[in-house]
């Protein structure tokens, strides 16, 4: 199962993503956070991935979907705290170098 | 030395991708029977997702057929993971396989599936023919 929570705090809109990415949860995760995204219009999204416990290339593909929407709306995304594996596969891509990863926790 | 066959599991599956978790738990439980590490087991997940996700994707694009999943191990700890498809095949195996290739124009596939299924695994090989499907075999060695 996977749900997306939005928090949104002055200019940043914060979408925490729980449970696992892959092609099939993707298409779901997609519809609510361009809902969010499109609707808030923030100045800047903020992707948190702590509680994702799987994801595979299906996940790099969400996050530059998600990169080139807020492109279009003048908004910026970082990517926050994934989990050593969710990490291990963004950076194996270079995704890192256009969005930017945040590891706080 | 040969490495002896200790056990295998097969599985056929429709090319759902709600079928996608179901593929990538099934052959995680059956290498668990080796007792592998937490990152040993997280590799064969991600790189049977890939594979399995490739079938639904690009194999079947528009229509469903089967995908055909096997594993074995041995008794040296080496995983054998084959997943095949009778989908559309791939033209240039060489060039799917490049990191960032891909042939979705819609912005939401990264084009990694092969360059992690390589990088998670210890061998990689792709057999493809245009119109007959394709066949991915990945080997790991678990590690004791």
């Amino acid at each position: 199962m996977i749900s997306v929570q939005a928090e949104k705090e002055k200019e940043i809109l914060t979408l925490s993503i729980y449970g696992e990415i892959d092609h099939h949860s993707a298409k779901e995760i997609r519809c609510e956070t361009d809902r969010q995204i499109l609707s808030m219009r923030p100045k800047k999204v903020r992707m948190d991935l702590s509680g994702v416990s799987f994801m595979d290339s299906s996940g790099l593909g969400l996050i530059m979907g998600r990169y080139a929407l807020t492109s279009d709306i003048g908004s910026e995304l970082t990517v926050l705290n994934p989990t050593d594996a969710v990490a291990r596969i963004i950076l194996m891509a270079g995704l890192d170098k256009i969005v930017p990863m945040e590891r706080s926790k | 030395m040969k490495s002896k066959l200790l056990n295998e599991m097969r599985l056929t599956i429709p090319s759902k991708s709600v079928n996608e978790s179901y593929a990538r738990y099934a052959v995680s439980a059956f290498v668990g029977q080796l007792d592998p590490s937490v990152g040993d087991l997280g590799d064969i997940r991600t790189a049977v997702s890939e594979a399995v996700t490739n079938c639904v994707v690009h194999a079947y694009r528009d229509t469903e057929g089967k995908i055909y999943i096997c594993a074995k191990y041995y008794d040296d700890g080496k995983v054998v993971i084959s997943i095949r498809d009778k989908g559309c095949g791939i033209a240039d195996v060489k060039k799917a396989m490049e990191p960032l290739y891909t042939t979705d124009t819609s912005g939401e596939r990264g084009g990694m599936g092969f360059a992690i299924m390589e990088s998670f695994t210890d061998k990689l090989r792709v057999r493809s023919a245009a119109g007959f499907g394709t066949s991915v075999v990945m080997t790991k060695r678990i590690k004791k």
